[in-house]
């Protein structure tokens, strides 16, 4: 069995074998990983939070771009599946020394690798990396440039079906720096995919992507209309190297604009939750009392992600 | 559904015991060993529908408990993540606590073996019984069930499964693997 030409994460029998982009993806295949997510987040509530699952095999988590939530999150994941976690930011060592990504992974899958976690600053690494291993090696992306962050969006996923039910009715508004966010990518596809109704993304023009109305999106570049009878509100982080150049004139203008406070919240329904990837910058995409307010789920967020994560590796495992 | 007929096959649909009838009797052998405080736990989807019935006909006071044991199955690397995972809940401290394992039919044992360790998983308890409305003998492991409703020869190209109707009403059903 090999993988299907047309979309490179699926095997021939349909079934995910790495772990790329949300987009292509099946309803059905997303909604296995949110179920089988839910049962894992059961697991971690018990005096042992381990299943035996993924014993014996070794993932690597290779990060060629600094994080800290993503990696700690996904090597919580693969630990409580009893797999063997090796952490490698890989900008600090062979890199420097001018190895290709390639060699990199080529010398790990020599170590007897199971699985690649990716982050990178280049859009479509992981899917390079994909090409180039061999049959029984899986590949998660845990984020490419501006191109996607899969499991990001699954646990947004997660989160909104866990607090809403079901996506069919829902309202839904992405805010801030659409343009260069693969989180907001990640999220356009995956609501579309479950049935979502109505995505709105907010944001200056100068963050918004050209085309992408023909995502299916409504733009809004006035947050108030935006956010009017929202069901869930996402932010985005606003990246600290965009604030002072040409697409934005200043932080305390876009917070002005763009900045979530109780206000504006309050122009959404008045159960609607809101979400953020992190980190956040409190006071520029985000006003604390928001943040830190009752309509807030960012932290079980946190929570959620690790048996999101754990379901895509388990299943990934499972599809050799 | 049948795949021969039953004049081919010493199996039909028919000729099946009656799984209310089965679940009777295995309801009182277990009465005089348990007490309101024994932890019971079925194991998905058949084992639960008895657990309910048995922790409701023997006044059980310790909430009853689920397992799904995808997350334990030693065929996992073979077969991969079943599609429907339901979540397990033991809702009572399993620390010292008195256990029955229930399901509905007893094969290899493996299922048992997967349902010990994840038990071991959320405690230590004091012990553990197993009942089984079938035992259908074939077992890879060293497993024994206390409580059986029946022993019935099942032949190995075919498997038996409890199914339950919109009644309640607990049914076996043959099928060919």
């Amino acid at each position: 069995m090999w993988l299907d030409p047309s979309n490179p994460q699926l095997n021939t029998n349909g079934e995910l074998h790495h772990l790329l982009s949300l987009e292509g993806l099946p309803a059905e295949v997303l909604r296995q990983i949110l179920d089988t997510a839910v049962s894992f987040a059961g697991v971690t509530q018990r005096e042992v939070k381990k299943v035996p699952l993924l014993r014996g095999k070794a993932v690597f988590n290779l990060f060629f771009e600094p994080s800290t939530r993503t990696r700690t999150t996904f090597e919580i994941a693969a630990k409580r599946l009893s797999a063997d976690v090796i952490n490698l930011a890989i900008n600090v060592s062979s890199q420097s020394k001018g190895e290709s990504v390639l060699d990199t992974v080529a010398n790990l899958a020599a170590m007897q690798a199971d699985m690649f976690v990716v982050r990178h600053a280049a859009s479509g690494a992981p899917h390079l990396i994909a090409r180039h291993v061999a049959q029984d090696i899986h590949v998660i992306n845990a984020g490419d440039g501006r191109h996607s962050h899969p499991t990001q969006g699954l646990l947004d996923m997660f989160t909104i079906r866990h607090y809403k039910g079901d996506f069919n009715q829902l309202r839904v508004a992405i805010v801030g720096d659409i343009l260069h966010s693969r989180v907001a990518r990640s999220q356009i596809h995956a609501l579309t995919t479950l049935g979502c109704p109505e995505i709105r993304v907010i944001g200056p023009k100068t963050l918004l992507p050209a085309q992408v109305n023909r995502l299916g999106v409504h733009v809004y570049p006035d947050m108030h209309q935006g956010l009017k009878d929202v069901d869930v509100v996402m932010m985005l982080r606003l990246q600290n190297e965009r604030m002072n150049g040409a697409l934005l004139p200043s932080a305390q203008e876009f917070y002005k604009n763009y900045g979530l406070t109780d206000d504006k919240l309050a122009l959404a329904k008045p159960d609607a939750i809101v979400l953020h990837p992190g980190p956040m910058n409190r006071g520029v995409e985000i006003d604390s009392s928001v943040a830190d307010g009752k309509q807030s789920v960012i932290l079980p967020q946190v929570t959620f992600g690790i048996a999101v994560r754990m379901a895509v590796m388990s299943i990934l495992a499972g599809n050799s | 559904m049948l795949a021969h007929p039953p004049d081919h096959h010493p199996f039909s649909a028919q000729a099946l015991p009656d799984a209310e009838l089965l679940l009777t009797n295995l309801i009182e052998q277990i009465r005089p060993h348990v007490t309101p405080e024994t932890g019971i736990v079925g194991i998905h989807t058949g084992g639960v529908w008895l657990a309910e019935r048995i922790h409701a006909a023997l006044g059980i006071i310790s909430p009853l408990g689920t397992l799904d044991v995808s997350f334990y199955r030693d065929d996992f690397t073979k077969t991969g993540m079943r599609r429907h995972v339901k979540s397990s809940d033991v809702p009572f401290a399993v620390d010292g606590a008195r256990m029955l394992i229930v399901d509905d039919v007893l094969f290899t044992g493996r299922t048992i073996r997967a349902a010990l360790n994840e038990l071991f998983d959320y405690g230590r308890p004091a012990c553990i019984e197993l009942a089984a409305l079938i035992d259908r003998g074939g077992r890879e492991l060293p497993i024994a069930a206390r409580f059986v409703g029946q022993t019935l020869d099942v032949p190995p190209t075919m498997s038996i499964e409890l199914t339950r109707n919109t009644a309640g009403t607990l049914a076996l059903q043959l099928s060919t693997n």
